[in-house]
């Protein structure tokens, strides 16, 4: 584990019990006269939704500092390619089946039509890019372009179908449930959804570190990285079920939440030695802090309804977008 | 460890870019590629560095086939420096140096110091690449292959964009490598280099061997003459050559059009 790891999780170990306290009923940790009802709001509403807040921003972080490395680009966010938009194309098609099934089935199609989404998002990517890496093996060359633009492609392609699927609405009811959704949100999630996403995304972290070092490889390009005993089919695999588990599963419980992944491997690089090996723990770690932090403040803010999560983290995420921007064209990155 | 290519023949993008080549490399001396634009050079590196399969012929690693060696075995034995290397992230040198080990179970610090020192490179440890002049960064990128200790250096156009100290710098690391027993192939743009400085030429044109051998019979101005279509002759002392050119018939001939 190395410094910036140690830094976030000392940040998280102190955000976690703020979080806990934080909300529409404050709590105060000092009050002996505890009330049935506060221990009611933290082990049933407090505490899952923070739990699955470090879930989700672990994932979203993990897989921004694995996606930005396999880019070899820091402005690459693994929202743009492709898994999360067919994640939230799977859970909008839910919308309409969720009628037509059993309600045993329905209470779960959201998250299982999301991941089934997200698996089929996977499945095509692989499918594209995995032939060009395998003609890269061959010297074509290009892998990671053709990775790049299918992700893109079907990122649109999910896009276009979400808002298909949005104006063709049945009703009204159903039209703002969508849209609510798609702006991703933690409010009324309860363990059901921490023991769904949970072991997906330690699965998808798993498999992410197991990429680390062919990453690292990567910094020295497509060909070097070869040279020094990279398997182009093997890193792809790793990664694009690495960030189906984690993307997928995140989107499936609390819909899209942007920005994460782009932002936090900024932050961290710094304080590591910049290889996307010595990133991916670290970024789980600030990406939970984050997710946390961001979902506490959502929390407290003086508004009639809750501002959405998702709203959030880009009303902050896309001005930083900017400012990264602007600094790469000062070559400053 | 010979390191040779048997009747080697690589397709890229549907081109034939070699065509039925054989040559047995042999370790301990410095192979110079060398011939015109486009002759296959970067191609014929990359096969037998075993990072392009052949299309027919076989590149083979001592005895056996390098496209049977399991990729990290292939990476332990041959280490390869990209023409063009970009360092993707700002890390710093020691970091850069440490990748040359991923073939290799742990870290490997004793061989990553010992690369460093052998290319005076111990200075520039802490420094980030962002910070190293081209003939620095140029060094640090061989550090990284040799910290891998490859049997087999291979390096794509490695003096292009160095100075002609920093060029003079390079060769010389590169002998004493050569002079340790490890095997080192080198396209070169700069012929007087392969002259002066190689043991052994292969000329490239159009993807076939056309001369292979010592660098006074392989540069040969008939040699230069065939593949260039330059008339070119050498001038000054064995180890110090430097080659005069003019226009050649083949040049003349063809005109610009």
């Amino acid at each position: 584990m190395n410094r910036a790891s140690l830094i976030f999780l000392a940040l998280l170990a102190a955000l976690l019990p703020l979080s806990l306290l934080a909300g529409r009923v404050w709590i105060d940790p000092f009050d002996t006269r505890a009330t049935a009802n506060a221990a009611l709001i933290l082990a049933e509403l407090r505490l899952p939704r923070a739990v699955l807040a470090i879930v989700i921003g672990a994932g979203l972080g993990a897989a921004g500092a694995a996606m930005q490395g396999y880019l070899r680009n820091p402005l690459a966010d693994p929202g743009l390619f492709g898994i999360a938009p067919m994640a939230a194309l799977g859970a909008v098609a839910s919308f309409w089946l969720a009628p037509l099934l059993p309600a045993a089935v329905a209470a779960w199609s959201l998250p299982l039509l999301a991941l089934g989404g997200a698996g089929l998002g996977m499945a095509a990517l692989a499918l594209i890019a995995g032939r060009t890496s395998s003609d890269a093996a061959g010297g074509a060359g290009g892998g990671i372009a053709l990775f790049t633009l299918a992700g893109l492609m079907l990122a649109s392609l999910a896009g276009a179908l979400t808002a298909l699927a949005i104006t063709l609405a049945p009703n009204p009811f159903a039209l703002s449930e969508i849209v609510l959704w798609l702006n991703g949100a933690l409010t009324d999630r309860s363990w059901r959804e921490v023991a769904l996403a949970a072991p997906l995304i330690a699965a998808g972290i798993g498999m992410l570190a197991l990429a680390a070092r062919s990453l690292d490889a990567l910094t020295l390009g497509e060909e070097a990285a070869r040279s020094l005993g990279l398997d182009p089919a093997r890193l792809l695999l790793l990664l694009v079920v690495g960030i189906g588990l984690t993307v997928g599963a995140g989107v499936a419980v609390a819909g899209i939440i942007g920005f994460v992944g782009l932002v936090v491997p900024h932050l961290v690089r710094p304080l590591t030695n910049r290889l996307p090996s010595s990133l991916i723990l670290p970024s789980a770690l600030a990406g939970a802090c984050l997710v946390l932090a961001a979902d506490s403040i959502v929390r407290v803010l003086p508004f009639v309804t809750e501002l959405r999560l998702g709203i959030a983290l880009s009303l902050i995420g896309a001005p930083f977008f900017g400012w990264l921007l602007i600094g790469m064209r000062r070559g400053r990155l | 460890m010979t390191l040779a290519a048997e009747n080697l023949t690589l397709t890229r993008g549907g081109h034939e870019v070699v065509r039925g080549l054989s040559a047995r490399l042999t370790p301990g001396e410095i192979t110079a590629i060398v011939g015109p634009n486009g002759a296959g050079k970067s191609s014929l590196l990359l096969g037998l560095a075993g990072l392009l399969a052949p299309s027919a012929g076989a590149v083979t690693l001592e005895a056996g086939s390098l496209a049977a060696l399991h990729p990290r075995a292939r990476a332990q034995a041959i280490g390869y420096l990209p023409q063009t290397p970009d360092i993707a992230w700002d890390v710093s040198v020691e970091s850069l140096v440490a990748l040359g080990r991923l073939p290799w179970p742990g870290r490997g610090q004793a061989a990553i110091d010992a690369a460093l020192a052998a290319l005076d490179c111990e200075g520039l440890r802490r420094r980030r690449v962002s910070q190293l002049s081209g003939g620095e960064r140029a060094r640090v990128l061989l550090t990284r292959v040799l910290a891998g200790e490859p049997h087999w250096i291979l390096a794509d156009e490695p003096l292009a964009a160095l100075d002609l100290a920093h060029q003079l710098g390079l060769i010389a690391h590169l002998k004493a490598c050569a002079g340790e027993g490890q095997g080192v192939v080198v396209v070169l743009h700069d012929l007087a280099i392969a002259m002066n400085h190689s043991a052994r030429v292969l000329v490239l044109k159009e993807g076939q061997l056309i001369a292979d051998g010592p660098p006074s019979e392989a540069l040969a101005p008939a040699v230069i003459a065939q593949a260039w279509g330059v008339a070119a002759r050498w001038l000054g002392e064995p180890g110090a050559m430097a080659l005069a050119t003019g226009p050649g018939p083949g040049r003349a001939e063809q005109g610009f059009g």
